[in-house]
């Protein structure tokens, strides 16, 4: 993924200093918050939600077991329709693709659709290798860029950025990259809004290359669908001369029929709102409308391994709507960038280790960044078990080296459960030294003991306390009964 | 009917309280209570940390234990969220036809403590008397995996003399999360303080939950916090008279 994401401590750690950061935890959960509470609303309209999710699931589980069929009707179709189509096996082979295409176009700018699978592959630094400079179009995808920052948020990508730290980020930073933004300006949403939009006209008008990727595609006729707030996108997918489409392979969807399932659940899920504004469709080329050459770059990068794992390839149902982000109590504290992947909150602690593999300290913490409470799959439009998958990736992690003592721990706990008499024996022992417990525990007991006191061992186990009372055959004494 | 007690490993070993509420109040009710010494745990901390290839013989364990009963009765909605949702699971994983349907015998027996309560004795008003201001926490597995839904808050309002505050945010977890709160101590710290403020400013005297392991979080957060609210099991309520109050 990313090189930007390199060098990221553990999640516990970078976890750390987003709790101590009170500006940061406000701003996250008023945001978190405020779309928890849309999503909430415009869900409860609907009547049939519970019947559309049992849709939207089977719908890309039929997709995802027929994948290599449906993926070759998409190429198939959009060839018909004067696109070309490339194949990517891995984040490498996409950025060369796509680096070629633009040289090939002899041009050293491209405009950019706000895009995560762009983003996984690391595909704006791979460009400007190439001396070709990508620009960020998406407003908060734009702020993130010109604060020389990181995505936190799969919808909202500047959600840890308020209104006045946006404005110092304008002011200081977009004379630099095109049109200024002008002296006078204010922390109003519309003022800033309004500096982005000049900011951005002057890109849009002068890009002959786009960059996009896609929320679906329809394989019965190779269509790519773009669904946004803003616009931005469809000026990216209509004004340049050539147009590259960068998609995952899970993106597939048989028929328009089924993509309407995912077009009443992806908005309300995802903003809050019953419909997006803006929604997007495009096929190869139209003579004489929209751009000329379009080239649909297909992204394996670790995918066909996520389908081959039989509990964790439900993950590839996820349509990035992000609401596993707004109602999770973790993301909510650590904020995005603890997750150190542009994939963060309960989809990207499942995701991430799944495409990257669990043999960094990070990747392989991220299967424990969350208190498996299950909020996030009670959200979830396509009805992701993510706790389940959770669970099954620290079973893998548990297998690698470093799990030593941990390991031992279990097992020894295990072995003192596999006999009532020794659980009998530790409880007893627990009760005789209750008041040798220090206040503070060493090791990983300090974890606990820093924040909270440790309960105090009672004289007698519950189990003893039965035997004293019932006698050894459990029955009831004749006085009790 | 004959009812077993699944009173779990924590309470059993630092909530036998918790256990001793729990037969007073349905031997009241008129059950008769059984608590099969063999028992020892669900093995829900190996199978969500991820030893969950370890617990065979607990899942094991918990079906020959307690195979038999018209009802098994746990007073915790995590534990029997675990047995009911994961030892399924873990008897197809060992590949043992014979265990298989031996928990698929068990399983259906499982109760939570509200829902047997409620479901299968039909009581909503247990008889009790606690006359405290009280503040209800569902907390995740109770809610979520268990569904308990109102049965809890329900049996809580006809307790005499109780007076039921609602907590804000009562949906969001605690932070306990097991090992989670172990693994990523400032997460679960932060989550806790947040809940924990919520219940100190609903002026409750008392926090309920079902779940002791949640109710250990948070004791010993207040209590550090010397907040002067103090924790009590739902069964610890439901069992309060006038004679033995809670």
């Amino acid at each position: 993924m990313t090189g930007t994401f390199l060098g990221m401590p553990p999640f516990p750690e970078a976890a750390h200093d987003a709790v101590n950061n009170a500006q940061l935890r406000h701003n996250l959960r008023k945001a978190t918050h405020t779309i928890r509470g849309k999503r909430a609303a415009v869900v409860d309209e609907l009547d049939d939600w519970p019947q559309l999710r049992a849709a939207g699931k089977a719908i890309k589980d039929h997709t995802l077991r027929h994948l290599d069929r449906y993926l070759i009707q998409v190429e198939e179709a959009v060839t018909a329709a004067g696109g070309h189509v490339h194949w990517a096996a891995d984040a490498d082979e996409a950025n060369r693709i796509v680096t070629d295409l633009v040289r090939a176009t002899g041009e050293r700018d491209v405009v950019k659709v706000k895009s995560m699978a762009t983003q996984e592959i690391g595909l704006n630094e791979a460009l400007a290798d190439a001396g070709i400079r990508a620009y960020e179009t998406d407003l908060a995808e734009l702020i993130v860029q010109l604060g020389d920052d990181r995505p936190s948020h799969i919808l909202v990508p500047a959600i840890h950025r308020n209104r006045s730290e946006i404005r110092e980020i304008f002011l200081r930073e977009m004379a630099e990259w095109g049109e200024p933004a002008p002296a006078d300006l204010t922390d109003e949403p519309r003022v800033l809004a309004e500096a982005a939009r000049r900011h951005l006209r002057e890109r849009f008008l002068s890009a002959k290359v786009a960059v996009s990727g896609a929320n679906f595609m329809v394989a019965e006729t190779g269509t790519l669908v773009v669904v946004e707030s803003e616009g931005n996108g469809r000026m990216c997918l209509t004004l340049p001369e050539t147009l590259i489409s960068v998609v995952g392979i899970e993106k597939v969807v048989p028929t328009w029929a089924d993509l309407e399932v995912f077009l009443q659940l992806l908005p309300r899920s995802s903003t809050g709102e019953r419909m997006n504004p803006y929604t997007s469709t495009w096929t190869g080329v139209t003579p004489g409308d929209g751009p000329q050459d379009f080239h649909l770059v297909l992204l394996d990068n670790g995918r066909t391994h996520v389908l081959a794992d039989e509990v964790g390839r439900q993950t590839l149902r996820c349509i990035r709507c992000s609401a596993c982000l707004n109602v999770c109590p973790v993301y909510e504290r650590a904020g995005g960038h603890a997750y150190g992947s542009v994939y963060p909150g309960p989809i990207g602690a499942i995701l991430t280790p799944q495409l990257r593999g669990t043999a960094s300290a990070l990747d392989a913490s991220l299967p424990y960044a969350s208190s498996l409470c299950g909020a996030c799959y009670d959200v979830c439009p396509v009805a992701i078990d993510i706790p389940e998958v959770l669970v099954h990736l620290r079973e893998q992690v548990t297998e690698q080296p470093g799990h030593r003592a941990e390991r031992a721990a279990m097992k020894a706990a295990g072995w003192v459960f596999a006999d009532p008499s020794r659980l009998s024996r530790v409880q007893r022992l627990a009760g005789h030294t209750r008041r040798l417990i220090p206040k503070r525990l060493p090791g990983p007991g300090a974890a606990w003991t820093d924040t909270r006191n440790i309960p105090e061992p009672p004289a007698q186990s519950f189990r003893d306390w039965w035997a004293q009372e019932r006698g050894s055959d459990g029955s009831p004494r004749r006085d009790d009964a | 009917m004959r009812v077993a007690l699944f009173i779990t490993c924590v309470n059993d070993t630092l909530y036998p309280r918790t256990g001793q509420a729990v037969v007073r109040l349905l031997e009241r009710l008129g059950c008769t209570v059984d608590f099969p010494v063999e028992q020892t745990c669900c093995g829900q901390m190996h199978w969500n940390t991820g030893y969950g290839t370890q617990i065979e013989p607990l899942v094991r364990r918990f079906a020959d234990t307690f195979a038999g009963y018209d009802a098994v009765v746990t007073p915790s909605g995590s534990c029997g969220a675990m047995i009911r949702d994961n030892h399924p699971k873990a008897a197809a994983r060992a590949e043992d036809r014979a265990l298989a349907d031996d928990v698929a015998a068990v399983v259906p027996t499982v109760y939570d403590l509200s829902e047997f309560l409620v479901d299968v004795l039909g009581v909503t008003d247990v008889g009790a008397y606690f006359p405290h201001k009280v503040t209800y926490h569902p907390t995740c597995h109770s809610m979520r995996l268990m569904k308990l839904g109102d049965r809890p808050t329900t049996l809580l309002r006809n307790v005499r003399g109780l007076e039921l505050l609602e907590l804000p945010g009562a949906d969001e977890c605690c932070g306990f999360g097991g090992t989670f709160a172990v693994k990523n101590p400032d997460v679960s710290a932060a989550m806790g303080a947040d809940k924990v403020r919520n219940a100190a400013g609903t002026g409750a005297e008392v926090l309920c939950a079902a779940d002791n392991s949640c109710l250990m979080h948070l004791g010993g957060m207040m209590d550090r916090q010397r907040t002067g609210v103090r924790t009590l099991h739902l069964a610890e309520i439901l069992a309060s008279t006038e004679e033995l109050p809670a």
